[in-house]
């Protein structure tokens, strides 16, 4: 039955010790689950996001550690009090803002955002983008928030999707014009599944690079924008 | 109506039923998520006394949620059976719970009373009872239903065989079918849940597995868990559709946020019925529910988690189903936080969904953020195997690589067969007698 697994990534020819999972199997799964655990509670590290122009911004959400994040999706949505302080005098008049935010997975933002960011950033000649902000225990709306306060017209969030037993460095990026607080999910485009197993980083970049300059000709995201993509533009098999 | 209860001096004061219900509820994410769980422990032991004080008369004066706006509540109201319920209709929510644990309850009785419950009165009783009470009630009831095989028999325990695949590549998920097999995995039904909601993706998957039943002659009944409307079509189409599946919750708003209402399931179940596929019986729907999802769609209206999921059984009841189960793992720890929790809204649900008549299964699951592992998992298995849950799920290794969550394996329901001394349907049995699970070439046909 060996010849099965050549078929499919899941756990299919596993073999038995009884009626039991063999210890070997049962010691790859406890890594996989391992590290998809470790990915969850992985602290994000400001420090792998340095030099990005005009210069960065380290927040916070109103969820004060992990615990509370999972608990309370409502508190990650937000930012605490001194966070929205920080943004006030940064206030501006920007075409994009750029968001970082770990997320489920810290690991996945720290492997694939700063490439995928340095990428898209190199080819947007002509667009001012506000100061890139990284947020701890953040969900994908504290973009709203963000791109509301510093007066963009697109926020993009790079966040770390939640780990697959197969995938603890997934990384997601969601685009939502006319940021503000309360947006729902139908008024945002989504990437998903950024990671060199998954979507390759130059499929992704080409992807963002296209809904950002549709989002700003056509002044929206979401439904309307995602209708009419180009089926070339899809990524494949996400 | 306001409800209280004095400890010592102490009034606790609850100011209407779905107060009650929800600050008796045992603690949990999801209602502590949407202000509703009780504020500190003694408060949550006064609402279970003065609950258990409430005749279960109440509930059919104070509808939890208006008849005039939720056409859930309106089911359950118009439906309700008062010849059946009449011989419980004096006893408060405890002396119920006390009744239901004599032998005098027995599963027949059990079985009569069943369409004369509503659901809050199932979810209120729940809250009454410890998982020991939970098991020695459902174990009491069997619910039997029929398509290709028959399942839920006395001394039975059946799985679905769940081989998704992120593209659903049909070698892929052939090879999770054909591994399935050969451990004794499927006979509840082989069911896939989609990457793609495209009608020619379903029709493609549902001709891959009829295509094996038929070549292999194996007694089982398929199902693609793609959206409803998108499982017509492919019935309006022609293609082999077995069992109709669909999401669905315990509010008129829940469901809306599922794209379903009443009258799209009433029109699904026609369509299917029409198909006449069924072998030795009708039972044709394929529902799943779980803990949370009408919080998650903001269509909750007050009313506790486990009590929103216990009126998703009455919608699943008006449509005899062939398969009705919980995801119960599946949502996240915003509602179910840890293995403990996620335990406990198993064999709630279980117990809930057979008391209302139900084919109860359950897909008991976690996801990689919240606090659970395989331990957990194991022993929610166990205590369900021991209440009689109809199936569990069979996934290649516990571990879905579509919808990235970890679930049951075929060893594992071999493991909960052999522990309590279960066997497979006796259709499936009799087939896995003759081939011992095993398509000769399959694999070959497939890829050809």
């Amino acid at each position: 039955m060996k010849s099965l697994r050549e078929f499919t990534m899941a756990r299919v020819g596993l073999g038995r010790a009884g009626n039991s999972i063999p210890l070997r199997e049962m010691l790859a799964f406890q890594l996989a689950h391992a590290r998809a655990r470790d990915a969850v509670h992985f602290p994000l590290n400001p420090a792998e996001f340095g030099g990005f122009s005009p210069r960065s911004v380290m927040l916070h959400s109103a969820a004060r550690n992990r615990a509370e994040y999972l608990r309370r999706p409502d508190l990650g949505r937000r930012l605490d009090e001194a966070s929205k302080e920080q943004l006030h005098p940064l206030r501006g008049d920007f075409d994009a803002a750029f968001v970082i935010a770990d997320g489920l997975s810290a690991l996945a933002v720290h492997r694939n955002a700063p490439d995928l960011l340095r990428s898209v950033t190199a080819r947007l000649p002509g667009w001012r983008l506000a100061p890139l902000t990284i947020v701890e225990q953040g969900r994908v709306a504290v973009g709203d928030e963000i791109g509301e306060l510093l007066g963009a017209s697109v926020v993009v969030v790079l966040i770390g999707e939640r780990p697959g037993l197969s995938s603890p460095d997934s990384l997601g990026v969601y685009l939502t014009w006319n940021p503000k607080i309360g947006r729902t999910d139908a008024e945002r485009n989504c990437i998903s599944n950024i990671r060199p197993e998954g979507l390759s980083m130059g499929a992704a970049a080409e992807l963002l690079l296209f809904l950002m300059s549709e989002a700003r000709a056509r002044r929206l995201s979401g439904v309307g924008l995602k209708a009419e993509l180009p089926a070339t533009a899809l990524p494949s098999g996400s | 109506m306001a409800h209280s209860h004095t400890i010592g001096g102490t009034v606790h004061r609850f100011d209407n039923l779905r107060t009650l219900l929800a600050k008796a509820s045992p603690a949990r994410s999801g209602d502590e998520l949407a202000g509703l769980a009780a504020s500190y422990a003694e408060e949550r032991v006064a609402a279970r006394m003065a609950l258990a004080d409430l005749p279960l008369r109440a509930f059919q004066h104070e509808p939890l949620i208006p008849y005039e706006t939720d056409e859930v509540t309106r089911l359950i109201v118009d439906t309700q059976d008062h010849a059946a319920f009449a011989p419980i209709s004096h006893l408060t929510v405890g002396e119920f719970r006390d009744w239901l644990l004599t032998p005098e309850a027995s599963g027949a009785i059990l079985a009569s009373l069943a369409p004369g419950l509503m659901p809050e009165m199932a979810a209120a009783v729940s809250k009454l009872m410890r998982l020991q009470d939970l098991i020695t009630v459902a174990a009491k009831i069997r619910v039997v239903t029929r398509f290709r095989t028959t399942v839920g028999l006395p001394g039975t325990l059946a799985t679905r065989l769940q081989p998704n695949h992120p593209t659903d590549d049909p070698a892929g998920i052939a090879a999770s079918i054909i591994d399935g097999l050969a451990l004794e995995s499927g006979d509840a039904v082989i069911g896939i849940n989609p990457a793609s909601d495209s009608v020619e993706s379903c029709m493609s998957l549902l001709r891959l597995i009829d295509g094996l039943r038929t070549r292999y002659q194996i007694p089982v009944q398929s199902c693609v868990l793609a959206h409803v409307t998108t499982q017509l079509e492919a019935i309006r189409r022609g293609a082999p559709v077995d069992l109709v599946f669909q999401s669905i919750a315990g509010t008129q708003a829940a469901n809306a946020s599922f794209g379903v209402n009443l009258a799209l399931l009433d029109e699904a179940w026609q369509a299917a019925r029409e198909l006449r596929r069924g072998e030795i019986g009708d039972n044709i729907l394929y529902f799943e529910t779980g803990q949370g999802s009408a919080l998650s769609a903001n269509a909750h209206h007050g009313v506790d988690q486990q009590t929103c999921e216990a009126r998703a059984y009455a919608v699943a009841r008006r449509y005899r189903p062939m398969l009705v189960n919980t995801v119960v793992g599946f949502i996240g720890p915003e509602y179910l936080y840890d293995g403990k929790q996620i335990i406990r809204a198993g064999l709630e649900d279980h117990f809930c969904g057979k008391l209302l008549g139900l084919p109860m299964g359950c897909d008991v699951c976690y996801t990689n953020h919240a606090e659970a592992d395989q331990d957990d998992m194991d022993a929610l298995l166990t205590l369900l195997g021991t209440a009689g849950v109809n199936y569990i799920m069979g996934v290649p290794g516990a571990d879905d690589v579509m919808l990235n969550y970890q679930s049951t394996s075929f060893h594992d329901a071999l493991c909960l067969r052999s522990h309590l001394g279960l066997r497979a349907a006796p259709e499936f049995e009799a087939w896995l007698a003759q081939t011992r699970g095993e398509l000769p070439g399959a694999l070959g046909f497939l890829t050809a």
